[in-house]
């Protein structure tokens, strides 16, 4: 009986508790995928600059992009604000976003936005190699991501399969050589990886850096995250550049976008809007104030993190439509049993 | 209202259990079946069967051909070995340390066994990814299955050492002391009296620790070692694959079974009854002789190992660390939110488990027996399951209220670590004399009275370890709190994940610090409450 009461008593305590705070038009809710520092420094600066309170709630991308699913219209979040446009174009598919204002959709290149016009391309990064020399020189190293194929480089490299990073360069190769060859070129890769197929990318570029392994594929922001957290001192590591219009050399494409179900329009519309605001982009591009390494994509503004240029890189060409929601790629993936 | 054996429980318990005991033929005294305890223990045991719900539904959903083509692919089998290796290695290991220490420890003429004996169970309070962050953070060599057996090994022995160390104790010095003199050698005398007096102690202990194998996450992520558990959670956060991911988790379901039923089976063989009541005779402690520096040395370095280098680790890396703090919520702040948390589930915990307890204790038979057993299952899914168990029925069926709100989280907190919680509650009830009760009724005073008065008051000891259990497991809880946790707040493990994640360990060690200063309290509870429990062979599971 005792036992049963209390039950009784938790059961409705649960139910009273219920329910999301939700502000009085004066605060959004953002979900976001991106690095913690880069939307912290972001948040702060919008609402400094606005008086709109953002509540943040920071997980992986692809798990929020699911919750989104299935919270429908009751979902908590007015924004979502991603690392890659994959996530952001299965919940186009999906229906559940709304246009962005042209004004926003207007301060970047439309390449780097969504060409239905349902979100909004913030900051660019690239794929590159991250190796230690002293495991391997720059002239051994692949400049095609075909070459990762090579039985030369068994046990030497070093993978992040699950990271949705990985998705685009397995899109690009199939693309180019379609999709049977990927397919083997990913078990090929599978095999040289072995045991250094990591969770994620600060893992490869933590151990490529510490000499466990002797190269493997990232995003170039990694390397430099990596030299800010540890201090350049303990980098024993460098980046290089495939070949020019390669399919491993992709540019991945970090957004936002303003969810249908949300009922702070206006203020989730203002965030976009400051998102590629000159103030916005320059904290991307500057790394003492964000430590984001990105590439800012907002017409007028560059990065000051001394990397090579956007405008310098000779990526493959493919579109963000044609990187699509990265399905193509997880299928091909748990063929070759790497997922 | 009565309960059908066979509908009260689902048909996969019965496989867990393997052979069910029979009731006692003909009860001395006529009881009243005690109708409200059968019905809170359902109702407890349906809460504990929404995780499983949840994985049949959306393995139903999506087909039973596209859920065998996710099970039966390459990954699996890898998956599959990759975690039976490292659970029977880590497994083996520990109960072979675990038991080692705690025959030194009680039995033996060991210098300084006070404070060995808080120093051997302190590891139990560092948060196996803190303790494989600690490890890897300073070496490259600590990763993958040898990284995965070293860091796992040295973070779980706690779990055989403090059952069996509590056996040892309480077991009857008499029966070593007969084969002695019936001209039995040393050795055989270890073998078939003392170690088969710690046996359901030590079984018990293993089960825990191939459990926790089967259901850790943070610790393998940071290994780089591949499990089913690690799979499961990059697939439910991956790729929007839910039906992939329940796939893999009801194939763990499975292992998990199968390690339950091997322990009911292992613990079903033979038995060491013992003779008269229990005394607190001691026997006199073997003499290490010149083995005392050996062992001693042993010791030493074990303490090292599995306490010295994750703290020190963590304050190496505070003095070592990068300078670039997130903006996110503050040490103290973190801190208070997760005891907040902990107390709330472990309180919730202990109640919940009361119904089943005392069904299990007071009123043994064959459909109790696996209401309750069914209720270990939880263990061996990762809690990430129970976590989107969760959010998937407040989505589906309440609205959407509670969801993402504090008392769902503890809520689920209170799924995942409810068999912690059952053990404890169990064991104290067995303590409290049923004779007792029965005085107090007899005297006049009502059921409830009774329970709250004698009965509860009796077993508040091993309630208060039931607690501490929950709580301690709470702290240290990542994946589960991740995807449930209220906007906005952060726990003192998802606050480090999120540093450690960065590389900014620096920022990270404060946070592990602050878990291990949190758990060290009532792990030094429970060392204690083991060390005094009397009847330590019904402390797990039975």
């Amino acid at each position: 009986m005792g036992a049963t009461a209390v039950m009784v008593l938790a059961a409705s305590a649960l139910a009273a508790c219920g329910g999301a705070a939700s502000g009085a038009g004066t605060s959004i809710t953002l979900y976001s995928g991106q690095h913690e520092q880069t939307t912290d420094a972001l948040v702060a600066g919008f609402e400094k600059a606005t008086g709109i309170t953002v509540n943040v709630r920071s997980d992986d991308e692809d798990t929020l992009a699911d919750g989104i699913v299935s919270e429908g219209s009751r979902s908590p979040a007015d924004v979502i604000y991603t690392e890659n446009s994959q996530v952001l174009e299965y919940l186009q598919g999906k229906g559940l976003l709304a246009h962005v204002d042209a004004a926003a959709l207007a301060r970047t290149p439309a390449r780097y936005n969504s060409p239905q016009g349902d979100w909004l391309g913030v900051s660019a990064r690239v794929s590159v190699l991250i190796y230690n020399p002293s495991l391997i020189a720059a002239d051994q190293l692949p400049t095609s991501v075909l070459e990762l194929a090579d039985p030369k480089y068994a046990g030497k490299l070093a993978i992040a399969p699950q990271e949705t990073d990985f998705q685009p360069i397995v899109t690009a190769v199939a693309r180019a050589d379609g999709q049977a060859a990927a397919l083997r070129w990913l078990s090929a890769i599978k095999a040289n990886a072995g045991p250094h197929n990591y969770p994620d990318n600060e893992t490869i570029a933590d151990e490529v850096n510490r000499g466990t392994v002797a190269f493997g594929i990232v995003n170039q922001y990694y390397w430099y995250r990596m030299r800010a957290e540890i201090g350049a001192a303990n980098v024993h590591s460098k980046i290089a550049y495939f070949a020019a219009g390669d399919p491993g050399y992709v540019v991945d494409v970090s957004g936002a976008a303003v969810l249908k179900s949300s009922a702070h329009q206006a203020a989730a519309q203002k965030f976009l809007a400051y998102l590629v605001s000159p103030q916005a982009q320059e904290i991307i591009a500057n790394p003492a104030k964000s430590i984001s390494f990105e590439y800012p994509i907002a017409s007028g503004v560059t990065t000051q993190a001394g990397e090579t240029p956007l405008a310098q890189l000779r990526p493959y060409p493919i579109s963000v439509a044609e990187l699509g929601t990265g399905t193509t790629a997880i299928d091909l993936m748990r063929q070759a049993g790497l997922l | 209202m009565t309960v059908p054996p066979d509908t009260a429980v689902r048909p996969w318990a019965r496989a867990a259990v393997g052979r069910v005991p029979t009731p006692p033929a003909g009860p001395a005294r006529r009881q009243r079946r005690p109708v409200t305890l059968i019905a809170a223990g359902c109702l407890v045991a349906a809460l504990l069967a929404l995780p499983l719900a949840f994985l049949l539904i959306e393995a139903v959903g999506s087909g039973t051909a596209q859920v065998a083509q996710l099970t039966f692919r390459g990954l699996t089998a890898q998956l599959l070995w990759n975690t039976v290796k490292l659970t029977v290695v880590v497994t083996a290991l520990c109960a072979v340390i675990g038991t080692a220490a705690a025959w030194c420890v009680e039995r033996t003429s060991l210098p300084g066994r006070r404070a060995w004996e808080v120093l051997i169970v302190v590891p139990l309070a560092i948060p196996d990814f803190v303790v494989s962050f600690g490890w890897s953070s300073l070496w490259t060599w600590v990763q993958g299955f040898r990284g995965a057996v070293v860091v796992l090994t040295l973070a779980v022995y706690p779990l055989v050492y403090l059952p069996v160390a509590a056996s040892f104790r309480a077991a009857d010095p008499g029966q070593e002391e007969v084969a002695r003199s019936l001209g039995v050698g040393r050795a055989r005398t270890f073998v078939r009296i003392t170690l088969a007096q710690a046996r359901g102690a030590i079984l018990g202990g293993c089960l825990l620790v191939a459990m926790v194998m089967l259901a850790e996450y943070g610790a393998f992520e940071i290994l780089g070692y591949q499990t089913f558990t690690t799979e499961i959670f990059s697939e439910f956060s991956l790729s929007f694959s839910v039906p992939a991911a329940s796939a893999l988790s009801l194939v763990l379901v499975l292992l998990g079974l199968i390690v339950l039923a091997g322990e009911g089976l292992a613990r079903g063989k033979g038995k060491v009854s013992r003779s008269g009541p229990l005394a607190a005779r001691k026997l006199a402690p073997h003499r290490l002789g010149k083995a005392t520096v050996p062992v001693l040395a042993g010791f030493a370095a074990l303490t090292a190992l599995a306490l010295g280098v994750p703290v020190g680790s963590a304050v190496y890396w505070i003095f070592e660390g990068g300078a670039h703090a997130l903006a996110g919520v503050t040490l103290p702040t973190a801190a208070v939110t997760t005891a907040g948390y902990g107390v709330a589930a472990a309180a919730l915990d202990t109640v919940l488990a009361l119904p089943l307890a005392l069904l299990a204790v007071r009123h043994s038979g064959r459909a109790h027996h696996l209401l309750e057993r069914s209720t270990y299952l939880v263990l061996a899914m990762p809690g990430v399951v129970a976590a989107f168990a969760l959010s998937y029925f407040t989505e589906h069926y309440l609205g959407g209220i509670g969801y993402q709100s504090a008392p769902l989280l503890i809520l689920c907190y209170a799924i995942m670590f409810f068999p912690l919680a059952l053990v404890g509650v169990k064991a104290s009830l067995a303590r409290a004399p049923v004779s007792l009760d029965e005085v107090a009724r007899s005297l006049g005073q009502r059921r409830l009275a009774v329970l709250v008065r004698v009965t509860l008051r009796l077993a508040a000891p091993g309630l208060a370890a039931a607690f501490c259990l929950v709580f301690l497991s709470v702290v240290t809880e990542l994946t589960a709190t991740l995807l449930l946790i209220p906007t906005g707040a952060q726990t003192l493990a998802t606050q480090f994940w999120a540093y450690e994640s960065n590389l900014s360990y620096g920022q990270a060690a404060p946070f592990a610090l602050a878990m291990i200063v949190i758990a060290a309290v009532p792990s030094y509870v429970l060392g204690r409450f083991f060390n005094r429990s009397a009847q330590a062979e019904r402390m797990i599971i039975t």
